[in-house]
């Protein structure tokens, strides 16, 4: 058995470097600060990689597969006897893999901030936040218990606000923080209380317990129903609901588009790689639960996944803000993933889809962040966000266009890269599982394509634009992780997933299967073919197709009208029949109590006041009175 | 007596051992450097602390006169602490001219004080208490005092040695029914004779009605506020804390190892007693313009909190009792330390000087805030954790009125509590103390409150700890 029990440092690590920088940070200066951040997280990657590598390789397995390890544990709170909080470090594969993709992910977006952010006022005090971000996403990972992951899963959701509100000058990065955090935390008032529910019928916080495929946990429940529904059903819909609103899956998305306010390394981090994949990676963690205890959740997290990724797709092929599209098509591929979970069994080959879920979610991290990268590139040379401002930029960009390339193929499910071989895994899982799901996953497919090379070719080709002053290549800092972001995508696809991360930990065999992979390659290639035709040359094509079907672009380009639908709800029926009547009652009921008892405690409080009249003589007068009173109460009266 | 007997006592033996050399710089010190005997004596205590804090075996000595468990050591040992940060804050003090003369005295006295206290914790007999209780009252008069050409001081002084004479009074009173009824004065004996007869319940009122003096509580209160408000600032500290809290140590024992028979008058006499002091400490808490009267009044409070863990008579209560005192000594001392500050370098004591600190003092406002809401009970900082483990432990016996009337004072004191702080952020003054430098022990004692307030929060282990020595009913 190896000691994994240094692997709390991946969480010390980056919260002194939270301290430090946030503490120090004006002291040291705008360079050694960035510089102290991006050591502390090459300190971290490296944990990582050594952690999976002799978590995968070092452990011996007899056959059985690899085993959740609990590398570190402490107890926090002794509530009560048996009601106590642990903090502490859980490595399982899902875990393992996690890691990989947060601290190397995290460490590309630190080298890249320093070419990126410099000369920004504030430079610190964002690697102070990257540093807490990196903190409570890797606590999340590593959490053995539930209420860790709540901890950690505030945690991030906390940064994530402070980091798209990080040009807090500017009102509407303001508003984007706010609805982001807002709404996600609404979502996670559903995530506390299916972990109330969860723990109350199955007495434990612990993963280990609750995850146990022979269902000691389950068991306790005795059974509970609720309207029809098992109460592990309720609370692991309710979970869910933490991780639709974390995820951004329908009908909670719509602070991921408005998050793109924040710095685009954030976006790449929080927003693509790390954070939002969160949802995924809880409903992974309690996965066995889904699957013995509650296949009703499972089906609703199969549709809704399906539902999301297709609704997404559409709106992504009519944004022209390069960041909102990559974040529709973000929202688009957790969609993916989700539903690859939703039709995924416990088990061997049943567990495909939870398998192609992770894998994805793996190959997505790479080339979603590099996408995002680029995307930072692009905007830092053009200093717009409008990929109307942009065109032809493949002359001044090589290496941003190579990279952005590669990533474009591998989300596009372009044979031979990463995205290709996780693709085709979830599009055989639904095959298997559903054909109507199958059936919306592969036009998805050819969506995602499409808008993806739309995308690309309106940057790279298309127009020649005029610039104010000629864009040119991002610095080193920036290009370098790009490069090793463009490895990784094209890559990874390449990893054994059936090996090393399967939903029993015992590997499995799986092969490419031709039948789904065939057909999804010829609608990717379709789709790109579409957008090279209209948008690779200056044309009218494009405005043509939209004034074609011109009520469903409109809709689309104004994202179905949930913005408008949301604040309908808020503002004009909540505001008004809720909230006001409520206000009054605070106002004039709650607010008249507490005036009332204020106003009789001054009085009470002066009328009392000669008592401490400051003579001697008094005190002890009222010392033996206080005797006397005592001993009539006790003596004669409650005798 | 052996050494191991020795080692018992070591830390009483030691305190009088430190006393005595103390007393001897005094005489052979070269009266040119008087000055660094502040230095001198505060070494000589840190090591007293440091010998208390050896893990050592129970016993007992003199015939069971003399007790010393883990859980009395533990007790001595906070008070140790506490009066460690006591003398770290006095150093500004001290050295101004007018102390210079009598910076020995100080340590002495204080020195005896805690020696007295000691012994009073580690009584099992009610002569042995009584010894150490007088011992432990009498020098704190006499630093009441201290700034004799003051006549606040002065007043408080004989304020303090005229009640606490009288409570000397009813006290030995007390234990003289306790004794004409069962003719035993060891704690051990008397727990298994106690019948609990008319004249045995007088006899408990009377021996309540003495610590009631000590720790302050509702009606036995009135001479809290002068002298507080009198005595030098870091006296009223430690009367509001080490006093304090030696007094309730010893009272808590006694009250559960030689009373338990009349658990039920006792419990009623606290459930009154804690509702007046809780509700009359905050009533007049409001009131106060002097920040010192302010606190006595706020102390005065949160010792009718502290007795809703005395009332359950339980293992938890306990605990929580000896936990609380360990929040209530930082947060109460990080409070005076800054006061102390304040005092020392511009004389202002009244909380309308305080308008706009934060202007000038940012770190000792701060300071402050956190030091009143620990007091407050606002989490996440030690105070919260500390008055939830004492409402819980009364609850967790069914006591949820009181509990109730707890809560509601506690919001009234955020109310006095928050008018400091918001004397400081937000209102305006057009002559704010001015902006000062505090020296270097001032700025470590108000370091370690401020570490204090947050560490005992968050590490449970301290409270596992205590648990593990406490006892029940």
């Amino acid at each position: 058995m190896i000691n994994f029990s240094y692997s709390i440092w991946l969480l010390l690590i980056p919260l002194m470097m939270f301290f430090i920088l946030g503490l120090a940070g004006h002291k040291l200066g705008p360079r050694l600060s960035g510089l102290l951040g991006t050591s502390g997280l090459a300190i971290i990657t490296m944990l990582s990689f050594i952690i999976a590598y002799s978590y995968f390789f070092g452990t011996p397995k007899n056959g059985e597969g690899f085993k959740a390890i609990i590398a570190y544990n402490i107890t926090w709170l002794q509530l009560i006897d048996n009601l106590h909080i642990d903090i502490g470090v859980l490595l399982d594969p899902i875990s393992v893999m996690m890691l990989i993709v947060v601290s190397t992910v995290s460490f590309m977006v630190h080298i890249y901030s320093l070419g990126y952010m410099k000369g920004e006022r504030g430079y610190e005090r964002f690697f102070a936040f990257l540093s807490l971000f990196t903190f409570s996403m890797l606590g999340l990972v590593v959490a053995p218990n539930i209420f860790q992951m709540y901890i950690f899963w505030e945690l991030v959701g906390i940064s994530s606000y402070l980091l798209i509100g990080f040009y807090y000058q500017k009102p509407s990065a303001v508003a984007a923080s706010k609805k982001a955090f807002i709404v996600t935390r609404f979502a996670d008032l559903g995530f506390l209380i299916g972990i109330l529910i969860l723990s109350f019928y199955t007495k434990t916080f612990d993963f280990i317990t609750l995850t146990d495929p022979s269902g000691p946990a389950i068991a306790k429940t005795g059974g509970a129903t609720f309207m029809g529904l098992s109460v592990i059903t309720w609370s692991m819909i309710f979970v869910y609901m933490g991780g639709v609103g974390k995820s951004a899956m329908f009908p909670f998305h719509i602070w991921l588009p408005d998050a793109m306010e924040g710095p685009t390394p954030v976006s790449a981090l929080i927003h693509a790689a790390t954070m939002v994949v969160a949802g995924v990676y809880l409903v992974a963690r309690l996965f066995p639960v889904y699957v013995m205890a509650s296949p009703q959740a499972l089906h609703i997290i199969a549709y809704v996944g399906a539902f999301s990724s297709l609704f997404a797709a559409v709106i992504a092929c009519t944004q022209t803000d390069i960041k909102r599209v990559l974040a529709y098509s973000t929202m688009s591929q957790i969609g993916y993933m989700m539903l690859a979970l939703g039709v995924s069994g416990y088990g061997g080959h049943n567990g495909l889809g939870f398998m192609a879920s992770m894998f994805h979610l793996f190959t997505h991290a790479m080339f979603k962040a590099l996408l995002f990268l680029g995307a930072g590139a692009i905007i830092h040379a053009v200093h717009s966000n409008f990929m109307t401002d942009m065109g032809g930029l493949r002359k001044y960009l090589p290496i941003t266009h190579i990279t952005f390339l590669i990533a474009c193929l591998s989300i596009a499910g372009v044979p031979l890269f990463a995205g290709f071989f996780s693709k085709d895994e979830i599009l055989a899982a639904a095959f298997e599982h559903n054909k109507f799901l199958f059936a919306v996953e592969y036009a998805v497919a050819g969506l995602t394509a499409f808008y993806m090379f739309r995308l690309y070719f309106s940057i790279f080709w298309g127009k020649e634009t005029q610039y104010h002053h000629t864009p040119h290549e991002a610095p080193l800092t920036m290009t370098i992780p790009l490069i090793i972001l463009a490895l990784g995508a094209a890559l990874t696809g390449f990893i054994p997933f059936n090996k090393l991360v399967t939903s029993d930990g015992l590997p499995f065999e799986s092969h490419l299967d031709w039948g789904v992979a065939v057909p999804s390659v010829i609608i990717g290639l379709l789709g790109i073919t579409v957008a090279w035709a209209m948008y690779s040359k200056s044309s009218n094509l494009p405005d043509r197709v939209a004034s074609a079907f011109r009520l469903g672009y409109k809709w689309a380009y104004n994202k179905f009208y949930m913005d408008e639908l949301y604040l309908f709800i808020t503002k004009k029926i909540i505001f008004r029949y809720i909230s006001e009547p409520v206000a009054w009652f605070d106002r004039h009921i709650v607010d008249g109590t507490m005036n009332a008892i204020a106003t009789v405690t001054q009085v009470t409080s002066f009328r009392i006041r000669k008592f401490q009249s400051g003579q001697i003589q008094q005190y002890a007068f009222v010392y033996i009175s206080g005797v006397i009173f005592l001993v009539i109460l006790l003596v004669y009266i409650w005798r | 007596m052996n050494l191991q007997d020795f080692l018992l006592m070591r830390q009483e033996l030691l305190l009088t051992l430190a006393a005595i050399i103390v007393l001897a710089a005094e005489i052979f010190w070269n009266p040119a450097k008087k000055k660094s005997v502040i230095f001198f004596a505060i070494i000589i205590f840190s090591l007293v602390t440091a010998a208390g804090m050896i893990p050592s075996e129970d016993g007992y000595l003199f015939g069971g006169m003399y007790i010393s468990t883990g859980l009395m050591r533990l007790m001595k040992n906070i008070l140790d602490i506490g009066v460690l940060i006591i003398l770290v804050q006095s150093y500004t003090w001290l050295m101004k001219p007018e102390n210079e003369e009598r910076i020995s005295e100080y340590f002495i006295l204080i020195f005896t004080t805690l020696v007295g206290m000691d012994f009073m914790i580690s009584s099992g007999h009610f002569l042995m208490f009584y010894l150490g209780l007088e011992l432990a009252t009498i020098p704190v008069a006499a630093l009441a005092a201290f700034e004799r050409y003051k006549n606040k001081s002065a007043e408080a002084g004989i304020k303090l040695i005229l009640i606490s004479s009288l409570s000397s009074g009813v006290l030995l009173f007390g234990i003289s029914m306790i004794y004409g009824t069962s003719g035993l004065l060891y704690f051990y004996d008397l727990s298994k004779v106690f019948a609990g007869g008319s004249l045995q319940i007088l006899g408990f009122i009377f021996f309540f009605a003495g610590m009631a003096f000590k720790i302050s509580i509702v009606p036995f209160h009135l001479w809290t506020a002068d002298v507080y408000e009198g005595a030098p600032v870091n006296i009223t500290s430690f009367l509001s804390v080490i006093s304090k809290g030696a007094a309730l140590f010893i009272f808590i024992i006694v009250l559960y190892t030689v009373f338990p028979v009349i658990i039920e008058s006792w419990q009623k006499t606290i459930l009154v007693t804690s509702i007046l002091t809780m509700t009359i400490g905050n009533l007049f808490a409001i009131r106060q313009q002097n920040i010192k009267r302010f606190l006595a009044f706020s102390s005065i409070s949160q010792a009718g909190y502290i007795l809703l863990g005395i009332i359950g008579a339980n293992q938890a209560g306990m605990t929580s009792v000896v936990y609380y005192m360990i929040v209530y000594i930082f947060s109460n001392l990080g409070a005076f330390g800054v006061i102390t500050a304040i005092s020392n370098a511009t004389g202002k004591e009244n909380i309308d000087d305080y308008n706009g600190l934060y202007q000038t003092n940012p770190k000792l406002s701060l300071t402050m805030t956190l030091a009143l809401f620990s007091l407050a009970g606002i989490p996440p900082v030690a105070g919260f954790f500390g008055k939830f483990f004492l409402f819980a432990a009364a609850a967790e016996k069914g006591f949820y009125f009181l509990v109730l009337i707890a809560v509601l004072n506690t919001i009234i004191s955020l109310y006095y509590y928050l008018l400091v702080v918001k004397a400081m952020f937000i209102n305006k003054n057009e002559n704010p103390v001015m902006k000062f430098k505090s020296d270097i022990p001032t700025r470590f004692g108000l370091m370690i409150c401020v570490l204090g307030i947050f560490l005992t929060g968050f590490a449970s282990i301290i409270y596992e700890y205590i648990k593990n020595l406490s006892f029940g009913i």
